[in-house]
């Protein structure tokens, strides 16, 4: 029989993570900017952090982590199936190229920069600039989501398919965009603005420092998550999830809802976007592809649709595979058994068969959200009630 | 003006089925109405164009002295009208609670970035929710269920769920499709009760789609038989009870004899 408890996800206290989100942080930065440089730390542990998780590496997990948290919105939350989220990415990544860079040198704006006044080019502060890659994102988040989101869910997807490719495709082709140069093409943008803190400017190779930065803002896309969830808006997606027409009939504006969960969730992907720019050093045009839509998708659906801390571990497992864990693995490999694969060049068939094997067995991802586990495993539950109930007696 | 909702005309028209034919109906202010006919008779098609989910080919709707015929779904919703469906669509992943919480979406004001800082209004304006839609549950007699998922109440309790969800939207109109489908007589009766009470102390007016002839004759100030998308009789329970043409189209066939 059903008791009355408050259910997991529903009722929980957002302050305990917290906690024990910090406590991991700090350990990972003082790690990473302290123990690893340290003379007296042990070669084997030095060569073993270098092999397993670079700082470079852990870093570019974290952009992924953030994205991944930002398609959780759309997917997760709203239910809403997006395949073009790499078009978010790219329009992030522009920005921070437009605004942080010597890009437009025959300008000559400098709004509290990391460099000279007189330096060429448009100079905003990094954190400004989140926020403008943030918010324009959103813009073009409601710009594709208002004509498309009347699409039923299997034309929707294929409308922001579309977008995915369009939008790095200009951008590719983007030095001449009707007569203006909007990204130097092929030749990307080098150089990004170093990260103002107060009391120094991170540069591309402060990866311990950039660390903390990045830690904040998955700490922050987590906050957000979970609040947003909880409130007003946040059940307004759940029900759309469940049932949308039932959702219209309660008063909940299909349109108007929708779109928020698309601009929040762009809006992440800008942030996402600008983070990655400084992670690189630079904004290249090739590196924004379908795969990388496709790639997030499978973050938040490995982890578990829908729960932020099971889309995090998601990102960090494929993140880890895709860039370093493989690679690593296969040095291993060929060092121990003098063979000479290339373990990197099997990335993808590793993913599909990670994913068929999830969707077999365990559909509802490594940390599921408990209403989702529930829907999937309807059929065990069933049973499991009727076992009980037959015990009862 | 005594009729809370006029529906003047109204004809749907799917393909080259013509659903509902010329209809006129109203409802009163705080009365309880009933629409019956046989299988297919159109009955939940008029609901849908109530509610704005379908747009009649032909007539108009007036709610409450204002005309609502091209309204948005969720508009109609937030004005007041609110119904129940034949096919219970709670959302079964979500608490009895939120359920209720997203009926009361378009009441309530918080925005994202509120959400987010949590202000002390948005916090105030959840309590205040929660807090009403626990006296609708407990209205509904489903209060002790506050935090359990929709999906795993009993059938009854979901058809009470269902119904306080619908008044979470503090409708003055409440549409019941087919509310005691597969209920025992002692829930039938109990679901009566529960009909008139809301009447009695709210401001509300109930239209009942109903297969159950005892629960449509016991509650029920007015009947209106459909057939075959027409309108074919209206009047007290007494008068469809004896009108010739209803027995004929409807309780004459086996399955509303009963
Ligand atoms: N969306 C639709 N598209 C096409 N035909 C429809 C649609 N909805 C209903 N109909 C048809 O309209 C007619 C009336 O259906 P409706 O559901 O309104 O009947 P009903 O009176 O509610 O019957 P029941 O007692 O079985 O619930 C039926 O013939 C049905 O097949
Ligand atoms: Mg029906």
């Amino acid at each position: 029989m059903a008791k009355t408890i408050a259910p997991n996800n529903v009722a929980k206290s957002n302050r305990k993570w917290i906690t024990g989100y910090s406590i991991i942080g700090l350990l990972l930065f003082i790690t990473y900017q302290f123990l690893l440089p340290w003379e007296g730390l042990p070669l084997g542990i030095y060569d073993a952090i270098y092999r397993w998780m670079p700082p470079s590496a852990i870093n570019e997990s974290l952009v992924y982590i953030i994205m991944a948290l930002g398609l959780n919105i759309v997917v997760g939350y709203a239910g809403l199936l997006d395949l073009g989220y790499v078009a978010f990415w790219a329009i992030g990544g522009y920005c921070a190229g437009w605004f942080m860079s010597e890009f437009f040198y025959f300008l000559n704006i400098n709004f509290l920069g990391s460099v000279p006044a007189e330096a060429p080019g448009i100079h905003i502060n990094f954190w400004m600039v989140l926020l403008i890659g943030g918010f324009v994102c959103a813009v073009f988040g409601i710009l594709i989501g208002a004509p498309t989101l009347r699409l039923k869910s299997d034309y929707l997807a294929l409308v922001t398919l579309g977008f995915g490719e369009i939008i790095p495709q200009v951008f590719f082709n983007g030095e001449n965009f009707f007569g203006y140069n909007i990204s130097n093409g092929t030749k990307g943008i080098v150089g990004v603005d170093s990260i103002p803190v107060g009391v120094k400017n991170l540069g591309p190779f402060d990866f311990g420092w950039k660390l903390l930065i990045f830690l904040l803002l998955t700490a922050v896309m987590v906050f957000i998550s979970l609040r947003l969830r909880r409130g007003r808006l946040g059940r307004a997606w759940l029900a759309i999830r469940e049932d949308e027409l039932a959702a219209s009939m309660m008063g909940v504006p299909l349109m108007r809802t929708k779109l928020s969960a698309y601009a929040v969730g762009a809006f992440a992907g800008g942030l996402g976007g600008v983070a990655f720019a400084t992670h690189v050093n630079g904004v290249y045009a090739e590196r924004f592809n379908f795969t990388i839509s496709i790639f997030l998708l499978a973050m938040v659906v490995l982890g578990g649709m829908g729960n932020v801390w099971g889309v995090i571990l998601g990102a960090f497992i494929l993140s880890w595979v895709n860039g370093n864990g493989l690679t690593a693995f296969g040095q291993l490999y060929n060092e121990q058994f003098g063979t000479e694969i290339d373990f990197a060049s099997f990335t993808f068939l590793l993913f599909g068969l990670v994913l068929i094997f999830m969707m077999l067995f365990k559909r509802e991802g490594l940390l599921p959200e408990s209403r989702l586990k529930l829907m999937l495993h309807e059929d065990e539950l069933d049973q499991i009630d009727a076992s009980s109930k037959s015990g009862d007696k | 003006m005594s009729n809370i909702l006029e529906a003047n005309d109204i004809s749907v028209q799917f393909g080259g089925l013509l659903a509902v034919n010329n209809v006129n109906f109203n409802i009163p202010k705080k009365s309880i109405v009933s629409l019956i006919g046989p299988n297919g008779a159109g009955k939940t098609t008029f609901f849908n164009v109530l509610t704005g989910l379908y747009k009649p080919s032909a007539g108009n709707i007036v709610y409450d002295g204002r005309d609502i015929t091209d309204l948005a779904p969720h508009k109609i919703a937030e004005i007041g009208i609110a119904r129940t469906f034949q096919n219970i669509r709670l959302f079964g992943l979500m608490t009895a609670q939120e359920n209720l919480l997203v009926a009361m979406h378009s009441h309530l004001k918080s925005g994202i970035t509120a959400t987010i800082l949590r202000t002390s209004k948005q916090r105030k304006e959840e309590r205040e929710a929660e807090e009403r839609a626990q006296e609708i549950l407990d209205f509904a007699g489903v209060g002790k269920w506050t935090y359990e998922f929709a999906r795993n109440l009993s059938y009854g309790d979901q058809r009470r769920l269902e119904v306080a969800r619908a008044l979470a939207l503090n409708p003055k109109v409440l549409l019941l499709d087919e509310p005691t489908a597969g209920m025992n007589p002692q829930e039938s009766q109990i679901f009566i009760d529960f009909v008139r009470k809301l009447i009695a102390e709210r401001d509300v007016s109930v239209m009942l789609i109903e297969h159950d002839m005892k629960v449509v004759m016991s509650v029920s100030q007015r009947v209106t038989v459909l057939d075959q998308g027409e309108k074919i009789a209206e009047g007290s329970p007494d008068e469809i009870k004896s009108n010739p043409r209803v027995i004929e189209a409807y309780l004459g066939k086996p399955k509303g004899s009963k």
